[in-house]
């Protein structure tokens, strides 16, 4: 415990000498968030000094070790520094598919050498990866993937296409689900293989969501070569990794709402925009009753990622496949959270070009959060995981 | 850290097994069919005299286990799995936190030993009409002599029927809907002019109906200080709140594990009921909701643990949470398991009666969301 207030009072004095005042202030736009990446253009020198200090320190990824860039903390340090960085309204210094995916999927299955090379320069936010899984006729039933990747002696040829793939045309590299063995059962033909995106055969093409915004697209591989040393784990077993990743993914999607509108929630907002009657109480009252359910059910939810977490921590293994509780009610959560928010808005979010408006973000940011449900396996996904795997229910 | 230490999931073991052995369903419905008027068993509460659980919540130096809201919370969901009807909450948890708080040396000295050791039953009457409703109390403590003199009705006591004393809360300045000017009373129940009536309820345990017709008490009777009983009462009802709560995850958890099993042994067209995704999903949305009532039920026990008068907002989610949890766990219950789901000879619709008793007391899931929504500024 002393040693635990001890870590406590040096993070918070550290974290007040360190974090530059900008990177203490909400995330108003998405270049706000630092993601890394050899193109990375810093949007001020605040958020790259404060990206190099962080990895300085290896918390910009905390709990991995330090000999890979880490910074070694134990599950209870880690919650400590969270909660300092919350208690200034810090600012994470990188976000990446890297920290969230691939860099638990290479502590558990890559070679020394790949964790070497490649979680330092996550840590770093050096390189940014993005996720080659989805396709057009792989989808839910992503074990049905076609990519394929032949033997090509020193290296594998991949030849496909892959979809959905959320930043591939910002990221450096690829972490890439490929057909190994046609002839096995699907499951058990997959290989799991990191490449560059600067490989020659690799091209992509943006795809225009509702939202206006163009964050995914279609991605293609016209005989690209990969060399055999990045198969990742076992040829033909990438399926359990593929799995292992996704369930770090789900566990990251389903906490993702509770950060956004600086902390507050939709009631709050609703509040300080429509106001509130003599009694503090919110004065749209069926939005009111909404608003305060949802409430409840966040605040519930937010004990249960806790408690998962602190679960998993100590009995020193993943959440595993409560990820899919938590993705589906988290994402669910979400959803419901920007229907609030609509509802409080108004005539206000009916606008979508605009300076008044920041060029309707309400609307935009409550169409992007019906993907949630989708993006990371969709909700019918993760009740059939629940029904069938923690809950034992039987095959139809 | 949200995850029970050592010492609680060994008390989570033991009782578990005490509650199974000793006061399965088939007690309940034992109270309920011979009409066993205090609607629990003496030998049952005197065995769990015991086992300690009298005194887990009164401190080590007043001869109770100090074990905390946490350990207390573990035996409310343990006793919510099996319906287990006692004065736990009542006595136990509301009466013991009340007296160990506020008591003067006197009623400590008085009441404590008798808590611990099984002897006493305590309950605390507040509410008066149709809701819930603390800071509406009416009920009046007329000053007479050195002391009061109470007049007026509460309804729904629980274990009133069967308590050798009530905690109640009556107006001795302000009126009905002011938090000032509420005090709490510590009356003997067989006090002159205080009329008992049994209310028989739809969980088989009862309650009571206490009219107070200018029942005499002295200044020694009051706990807490005067006119400013309302944030001892707020810590007594959370106390109780999340000891129902807890109840209800328990009650919950045990309808949806008795479902899982249903769904997997029923066969219709051909099939095991649990294999119609129709029903899988339905099933899964109900196992997260459960998940997430549980790990509010254990925040809102850890927040008390660490300071009972700052937990408001704990308690109040996990009160909201668990009370509309059990409510869905028992609707989707007797669903799925169709006809015989309405029948008496299973237990479903005993677990249906008792969620719609406790989910009400103390604060329906309207009423907590409420307060959540005025914690959170709306
Ligand atoms: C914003 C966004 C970002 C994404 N980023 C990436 C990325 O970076 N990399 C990547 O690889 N992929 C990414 N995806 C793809 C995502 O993983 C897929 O969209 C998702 O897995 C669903 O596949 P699908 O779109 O083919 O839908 P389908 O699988 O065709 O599903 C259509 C509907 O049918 C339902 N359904 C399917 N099977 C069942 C079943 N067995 N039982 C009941 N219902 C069923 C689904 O739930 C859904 O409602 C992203 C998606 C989005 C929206
Ligand atoms: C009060 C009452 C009065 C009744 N009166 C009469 C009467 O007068 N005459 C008479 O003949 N019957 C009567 N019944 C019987 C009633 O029709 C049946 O209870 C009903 O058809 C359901 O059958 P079951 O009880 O066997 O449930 P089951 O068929 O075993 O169903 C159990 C659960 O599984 C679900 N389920 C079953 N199959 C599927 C599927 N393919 N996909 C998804 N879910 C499925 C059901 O919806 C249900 O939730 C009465 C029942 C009650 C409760």
């Amino acid at each position: 415990m002393d040693s635990l207030d001890a870590f406590r009072r040096e993070t918070r004095a550290w974290l007040d000498a360190n974090c530059p005042v900008e990177m203490r202030t909400p995330v108003t736009g998405d270049d706000d968030i630092c993601w890394g990446g050899r193109r990375w253009v810093f949007k001020s020198e605040a958020q790259k000094v404060w990206l190099e200090r962080m990895a300085a320190r290896g918390w910009t990824v905390p709990g991995w070790p330090q000999a890979y860039g880490g910074g070694g903390l134990s599950h209870e340090e880690v919650t400590i520094l969270k909660e300092e960085m919350r208690a200034i309204g810090a600012r994470s210094p990188l976000e990446s598919f890297g920290i969230w995916m691939l860099g638990p999927a290479l502590l558990a299955f890559g070679s020394e050498a790949q964790k070497q090379e490649h979680l330092p320069k996550i840590a770093r936010g050096e390189i940014r990866w993005c996720q080659g899984y989805s396709e057009p006729n792989a989808g839910s039933d992503l074990a049905s993937l076609q990519t394929r990747a032949d033997d090509g002696g020193d290296h594998f040829v991949v030849t496909g296409s892959k979809i959905w793939t959320s930043y591939a045309d910002k990221a450096d590299m690829i972490f890439c689900l490929v057909r190994t063995d046609f002839s096995a059962p699907k499951h058990l033909g997959i290989s799991f293989i990191l490449f560059d995106m600067t490989a020659p055969g690799v091209s992509t093409k943006p795809i225009l969501l509702i939202s206006g915004k163009s964050p995914f697209c279609e991605t293609f591989f016209d005989g690209v070569k990969v060399p055999k040393a990045n198969l990742v784990g076992t040829l033909n077993r990438g399926w359990d990794i593929a799995k292992y990743l996704l369930t770090h993914e789900r566990e990251m999607i389903g906490g993702g709402g509770g950060g956004l509108l600086g902390g507050r929630s939709p009631g709050q907002v609703a509040a300080s925009e429509i106001g509130t009657d003599g009694q503090g109480r919110l004065a749209d009252h069926f939005l009111r009753a909404d608003a305060a359910r949802a409430e409840v059910d966040a605040l519930a939810f937010a004990a249960t990622m806790t408690r998962y977490k602190d679960e998993a921590a100590a009995g020193g293994k993943g959440v595993g496949d409560k990820s899919s509780v938590l993705k589906y009610y988290g994402t669910e959560l979400n959803k419901r959270r920007y229907e609030l928010l609509m509802r409080a808005a108004g005539h206000e979010g009916l606008e979508w070009e605009g300076a008044r408006t920041h060029d309707g973000e309400r609307p935009r940011d409550w169409l992007r959060t019906k993907a949630n449900s989708i993006e990371g396996g969709t909700s019918e996904v993760m009740l059939d995981i629940v029904a069938k795997r923690l809950l034992q229910l039987p095959n139809a | 850290m949200l995850v029970l230490n050592d010492d609680q999931a060994m008390l989570q073991d033991a009782a578990r097994g005490f509650v199974t052995d000793k006061a399965p369903v088939a007690a309940l419905r034992r109270i309920r069919d011979e009409r066993v008027a205090e609607g629990f068993d003496r030998d049952l509460w005197r065995a769990m005299a015991a086992m300690g659980w009298t005194g887990i919540l009164v401190p080590e130096d007043e001869g109770g286990l100090g074990f905390g809201f946490v350990g207390a919370g573990i035996l409310c969901e343990e006793m919510g799995r099996t319906l287990t009807p006692s004065p736990f909450l009542s006595t136990a948890m509301m009466a013991a936190t009340a007296l160990s708080r506020a008591g003067s040396p006197a009623q400590k000295e008085h009441w404590l030993p008798a808590i611990v050791a099984g002897d006493a039953v305590i309950a605390t009457a507040v509410d008066e009409g149709r809701g819930h409703d603390p800071a509406g109390t009416a009920m009046r403590a007329e000053r007479h002599g050195n002391g009061f003199r109470l007049t007026g009705t509460k309804t729904y006591v629980v274990d009133g029927q069967a308590a050798d004393a009530v905690l109640v809360a009556a107006r001795t300045a302000g009126s009905a809907g002011e938090p000032g000017g509420i005090s709490l009373f510590l009356v003997d129940a067989k006090a002159r002019g205080l009329a008992v009536e049994r209310l028989a309820t739809l969980d088989s345990r009862g309650a009571a109906e206490l009219t107070f017709d200018g029942v005499e008490v002295t200044a020694d009777d009051v706990i807490g200080a005067v006119d400013d009983g309302h944030g001892l009462l707020e810590v007594v009802l959370g106390v109780g709140r999340a000891g129902l709560a807890a109840e209800l995850s328990g009650n919950a958890q045990e309808s949806f594990t008795r479902t899982m099993d249903y769904l997997k042994e029923r066969k219709q067209f051909g099939r095991t009921i649990g294999a119609f995704q129709a029903l899988q999903h339905r099933a899964a949305h109900l196992f997260c909701e459960v998940e997430i009532a549980r790990s509010a039920v254990l925040a809102a026990l850890q927040a008390l643990d660490a300071d009972a008068e700052a937990a408001g907002l704990a308690v109040s989610v996990a009160k909201a949470k668990a009370s509309s949890v059990a409510r869905l766990a028992a609707q989707e219950a007797v669903q799925m398991h169709g006809g015989i789901g309405m029948t008496d000879a299973i237990d479903i619709g005993l677990f249906m009666k008792r969620m719609q008793v406790a989910s009400t007391l103390y604060g329906d899931a309207d009423f907590h969301a409420d307060r959540v929504a005025l914690a959170r500024g709306f």
